[in-house]
């Protein structure tokens, strides 16, 4: 367990200090996993934490809900028996029926998913989507599995071939090329999202291939990194910070900064706002710029020049100098990914249908 | 044992657990009657609380016999979880092939899929074990992870419904394809499989020739063999009418709760349905009982989290201790005497003396 800085704590306190205020706002929220996953789960239940400097907000919350009829009887007894006005399904599976029809029965009641596919005019109105774009973090973690690898082999050990995974995969590692050309990604699939086991028995044969860096896209790459530091190679991390899993080897990862999101929707709620009436956006999706997402603190085997190239990175990203999806790109098996003189730009739908892997990639895209 | 025993040793049981497991909410800083208290609130104490603790029982139901008819032959099945999917994906295939008949007609070819792959994935089991020598619990629990990963195979490819991006998932069925809900409650139709399925499997042991013949089989295979009762056969319907159950509650997970096959399918009313079957000690009317018990804790689960603050694995932590001792009263019956109890057996040695 990591310990809490002092900014930490000292907010906490005031938190607990200040005086809760009679009728808060309240609201729902529900993981799929444990609450303590370093991973997924975990970094919604950081962004809750976030809404316990307002005093006028009371947070519920489930963990380990599974994507069933639990999940909606869930709801419906934080409607009912907590009196919320605003649930935050976390997970992409409770969105298609739960959350659809939870809005529908509780028109009054606020609807917020993360990730999930609006469609207008077929879903009611009371529902909110939220979501963040990764890419850009990821890609500035590859630059320094980039440059820290020694065998410029790198390793990414991924849940599933769905566009989310595949956008990860392809911007690590074109930021790991960016700053060292010769760097390719070894890619393994271990078809479901917390399979453990599975992911430290790829995690071992991938380091017995030659790879010197280890990451990927599960629940919780917890196990990656772990096993990336027991076998002696560097590790970075995803969706949470996984620095205490790897104490020499640990470079940076890209984590979600849900908290951001969390706290200006109960700010937006307070005023009185809803997404029914618009006044809260449908759709809430931020880059590394709108603080969604943001880049694990980096371990101590990160030089200073490592640190110098990605901060310069970082700031054109913020800038809007540099564009990771630039083209031309090649797909690894010759195709041509984007063509030259087209930009994506990370918001562009076109990403979200991605079913391609870039070149440099040692793995297959189709399932 | 007789009659009250039947009753009392499993109810001392339960007592005993919930007294183990007091202990452990007590030491998480929680007043464990307060937790119990919620429990009841959240699982059975309003006609809501009822609801919910219907909704979650019904796959329990079906899951449950999975376990429970071929024990009843002898045969330990635990591979409720493969049957589950394989029925789940044998109706979505079943269903999507019939978009085009009448609701009720597609509904029912969705069912007969669905009891079809369950049930030969079961059977297939319980005949390795019957011919080859092969352990049902181990085939079945190796064949569930087959089973997920021919879900994942086929939802993530040929069945795929390619606007499905992030979440694979098949085809969704059309609205009026789909089971429906119990006018003005949130419990759905699938509910009704599972008690029939119970009552059903209930007269077919109790009170038919075939259920006789595979309670023989289950007491003593030799004395079956004998007697001339066809063994292999009988195992083998016994595996397929289990795996029919389960594969009816994977069926009823597509058509009533998500309306395609998707990984939800495999949620884990499979394993829950073998501690169902356990605590209902194999029987058909005790698996409505016991699912309704379990429909119940599940459904406290997220109100202890709520309301005291408990970790989200205390449920399972009750289950499992619950489990243990129900399992612990089965072995340990008869073997301690009671110095109050003057049985039978100690009466006659008095004589002896």
């Amino acid at each position: 367990m990591r310990m809490p800085s002092r900014r930490e704590v000292l907010a906490g306190l005031a938190g607990a200090a200040m005086p809760r205020v009679a009728n808060p706002i309240v609201v729902g929220f529900l993981y799929n996993g444990p609450k303590n996953d370093l991973g997924y789960n975990q970094s919604h239940v950081e962004g809750r934490q976030a809404l316990g400097s307002l005093p006028w907000v009371r947070a519920v919350e489930e963990a380990n809900v599974p994507e069933t009829v639990a999940a909606e009887e869930s709801m419906r007894d934080m409607i009912f028996q907590d009196r919320a006005t605003a649930i935050f399904a976390t997970s992409f599976g409770y969105y298609d029926p739960f959350t659809v029809d939870m809005a529908r029965e509780n028109p009054g009641v606020q609807f917020f998913h993360c990730g999930g596919l609006y469609e207008e005019g077929k879903h009611p109105k009371n529902i909110g989507i939220y979501f963040g774009f990764i890419d850009e973090v990821e890609y500035l973690s590859g630059m320094l599995a980039g440059l820290a690898t020694r065998t410029n082999k790198l390793g990414f050990v991924a849940a599933k071939p769905i566009p989310q995974v595949l956008r990860n995969i392809n911007s690590f590692t074109l930021g790991a090329r960016s700053v060292n050309p010769k760097a390719t990604t070894k890619v393994v699939f271990t078809g479901d999202w917390v399979l453990p086991v599975r992911e430290a028995e790829a995690s071992s044969s991938l380091v017995d291939q030659g790879i010197d860096v280890l990451t990927g896209h599960t629940g919780s790459p917890r196990v990656i990194v772990q096993t990336a530091e027991r076998r002696g190679v560097y590790g970075c991390g995803y969706q949470f910070n996984q620095s205490s899993m790897a104490p020499h080897g640990f470079l940076t990862g890209a984590e979600w900064a849900w908290g951001t999101v969390y706290v200006r929707i109960a700010q937006m709620l307070h005023q009185g706002r809803s997404v029914t009436n618009g006044a809260i956006p449908r759709r809430l999706a931020g880059t590394l710029r709108d603080e969604f997402c943001k880049l694990s603190p980096y371990g101590p085997a990160v030089t200073e020049s490592w640190r110098a190239r990605v901060a310069s990175a970082k700031a054109a990203i913020l800038d809007g100098s540099l564009e990771i999806y630039r083209g031309p790109l090649r797909t690894n098996n010759g195709g041509i990914a984007i063509p030259a003189g087209k930009v994506l730009k990370i918001e562009d739908v076109e990403l979200d249908r991605m079913d391609w892997l870039v070149e440099g990639v040692d793995g297959r895209a189709g399932g | 044992m007789t009659r009250t025993e039947a009753i009392l040793v499993p109810l001392s049981a339960i007592l005993a657990a919930m007294l183990v497991f007091g202990i452990f909410v007590a030491t998480l800083g929680v007043n464990p009657l307060l937790v119990y208290g919620s429990i009841y609130k959240a699982a059975f104490g309003s006609w809501y609380s009822w609801q919910n603790t219907l909704v979650r029982a019904s796959p329990l139901l079906l899951t449950g016999l999975c376990t429970a008819i071929p024990a009843r032959a002898g045969i330990i099945v635990i591979g409720n979880e493969g049957a589950v999917v394989v029925g789940g994906l044998g109706a979505v295939v079943g269903g999507l092939a019939t978009l085009s008949f009448p609701p009720f007609l597609s509904l029912t070819v969705m069912v007969l899929c669905a009891m079809l792959c369950g049930g030969l994935w079961i059977a297939f089991c319980v005949v390795l074990q019957h011919y080859r020598g092969v352990n049902a619990v181990i085939s079945g629990l190796l064949l569930s992870y087959l089973a997920i990963a021919l879900m994942n195979q086929l939802i993530e490819g040929p069945l795929r419904d390619p606007s499905s991006l992030n979440s694979p998932a098949t085809y969704p069925l059309t609205p009026d394809h789909r089971l429906g809900y119990f006018s003005g409650t949130h419990i759905h139709h699938g509910l009704i499989f599972g008690i029939v399925a119970c009552l059903a499997a209930w007269f077919l042991i109790q009170r038919t020739t075939f259920g006789f013949a595979m309670k023989v089989c289950g007491g003593n295979v030799r004395a079956a063999q004998l007697s001339g009762l066809p063994v292999g056969k009988l195992v083998a319907m016994a595996g397929f009418l289990g795996g029919a159950s389960a594969g009816i509650a994977g069926m009823i997970e597509v058509a009533a709760v998500h309306g395609r096959a998707n990984e939800s399918l495999n949620a884990g009313y499979g394993y829950v349905g073998i501690l169902v079957a356990f605590l209902a000690r194999q029987s058909p009317l005790g698996v409505i009982l016991i699912s309704l018990l379990m429909g119940g804790l599940l459904a406290s689960g997220g109100m202890l989290q709520r309301a005291h603050d408990l970790p989200d694995a205390t449920i399972a932590v009750l289950e499992g201790i619950l489990f243990l001792f129900i399992l612990l009263s089965d072995t340990l019956y008869g073997r301690f005497r009671f110095p109050w109890v003057r049985s039978g057996e100690t009466k006659a040695d008095a004589v002896a003396v």
